[in-house]
């Protein structure tokens, strides 16, 4: 039993010797490997053991803000103001942006690569009545979508052709490649999909609707006296330091003939403000 | 591939110890129900037990040991410990259930028979045991088939995290959602590998007592 239970321990915190900092974040960022990638630098330098979870948006600033991560790194700018302003987290800062793409089938049915605009493309999509799959999950990208249809003054809730996958990016691209359908995606998660489903990018143009943005936060320890503050002021100064910004620009860019995330040195594409 | 045996072997204690712990409390639980005979409301209240979703088993962990929960100082909260509890939370009402209908059919010829042999009812609940020795090894595969399988609980209590809480079923998702399905898939097979040279060593056990 007492084997068991150092067996349990080793397995249960390999590298807990020097401390552990929970990075709570999205799928969008996790499952493309970037982090897997950036991380060991910086476990070497601090002797922390950075554990991600992977989540949602939603999810993840829900988490961090009950206490139980020490940072976040999420793509909804307007989430990450309110948690900056209900004093759940401090110090954001941006850490990479690329863009949200339209993407569907090859045929193209509702016109969409014709579309002016990103509000264009969406009120083609609507009016075509072509079968669109919303990630419904609350994640960044949904934020995003909803944003969208808000804005070109549309209400698709309720419709036949709208169907909520309620699923992470990964599943909801493979959903729309089978139903033939469009859906909007980050370009990350498209790009390592591309291979594997049935759908071209339609609308891949630098609109600023379609500004996709990463940023990063600590959560507040004077809200939360457990969290490891200076484990989490660390690795936001080193995702932002500029060797490791220009690991994150080239990141797969061989690979893709393009980046997957565009560093931002710290500067806002779109500001963020409590 | 050095990654997958510690995955795997992190899914087998996991489970493993989940079953033990759930099985310390459920078959003494189901043996004593099935004796008894009686207790419809307890009976229904175990087999009511089994339709708990794995996901909500892990929310009530969750929590419990959120640090803003009542448990919260413990700091259990995606770690192994953790995921034991809650894999033990869905194994209980399985092995007590799967023992207590096995029992409950044993329980008047066993007790006939240790009273003719000049026994006394206390006798009666060992005797119940190794006379229902089947049963219960049916029961602790139901326990470990629910705790090893299942992914809703693992992923919130357990957080996927890699090298510390990732299990074959947080893995298969991981995978899928990043499209290797056929990585996905061949993960799925270790798992069936493993629950099957489980279950043999489960049922040697059964014929050697």
């Amino acid at each position: 039993m007492r084997r068991l239970f150092g067996l349990l321990l080793i397995l249960g915190t390999l590298a807990s010797a020097g401390g552990v900092l929970r990075l709570a974040t999205t799928t969008s960022v996790y499952d493309s490997g970037l982090l897997d990638a950036i991380l060991p630098g910086f476990e070497r330098e601090t002797g922390l053991h950075v554990q991600v979870i992977a989540v949602g948006t939603g999810q993840a600033l829900k988490i961090a803000g009950r206490g139980d991560a020490d940072a976040v790194l999420v793509h909804a700018p307007a989430l990450e103001a309110e948690f900056l302003r209900r004093g759940l987290g401090v110090h954001h800062r941006c850490v990479a942006k690329n863009r949200f793409l339209i993407v569907g089938p090859e045929a193209d049915p509702a016109g969409v690569r014709g579309a002016r605009d990103a509000l264009d493309a969406f009120r083609r999509i609507y009016a075509g009545g072509a079968l669109f799959v919303s990630r419904g999950d609350d994640s960044g990208t949904h934020k995003k979508e909803r944003a969208l249809w808000r804005a070109a003054g549309l209400v698709p809730d309720g419709r036949p052709w709208y169907l909520e996958s309620g699923s992470g990016m990964g599943a909801t691209l493979t959903l729309a490649s089978e139903k033939g359908a469009y859906t909007l995606t980050d370009l990350g998660t498209f790009l390592y999909m591309r291979d594997k489903v049935r759908l071209s990018a339609l609308f891949d143009r630098d609109d600023p609707r379609m500004l996709n943005q990463y940023g990063y936060m600590e959560v507040n320890k004077k809200r939360f006296p457990w969290v490891n503050a200076a484990g989490a002021r660390a690795l936001g100064d080193y995702l932002l330091r500029p060797e490791v910004q220009n690991m994150i620009g080239d990141y797969q860019r061989a690979r893709f003939g393009r980046s997957l995330f565009t560093p931002l040195f710290g500067r806002c594409a779109v500001p963020v403000k409590p | 591939m050095s990654e997958v045996i510690e995955i795997t072997l992190r899914s087998l204690l996991v489970s493993g110890l989940a079953t033990l712990l759930a099985a310390l409390f459920a078959v003494p639980l189901g043996l004593y129900l099935g004796l008894k005979g009686s207790g419809r409301a307890g009976r229904a209240a175990i087999y009511a037990g089994m339709a708990l979703p794995p996901v909500v088993a892990g929310l009530i962990f969750y929590f419990l040991f959120s640090r803003s929960g009542p448990l919260g100082a413990l700091g259990l909260l995606y770690t192994l410990p953790a995921m034991v509890l809650a894999e033990a939370l869905l194994a209980f009402p399985l092995i007590a259930g799967f023992t207590l209908a096995g029992a409950a059919e044993r329980a008047p010829r066993v007790r006939t028979l240790v009273r003719a042999l000049g026994g006394t009812e206390r006798q009666v609940l060992p005797t119940l045991l190794v006379e229902s020795r089947r049963v219960v090894v049916a029961a602790l595969a139901a326990g470990f088939g629910a705790a090893i399988s299942e992914v809703g609980a693992a992923t919130i209590v357990g957080g996927d995290i890699r090298h510390a809480t990732r299990v074959l079923t947080t893995a298969v998702v991981l995978e899928t959602r990043r499209g290797n399905l056929e990585a996905a898939a061949a993960l799925g097979a270790v798992l069936l590998g493993v629950a099957l040279l489980v279950n043999a060593f489960l049922v040697m056990l059964e014929a050697r007592r």
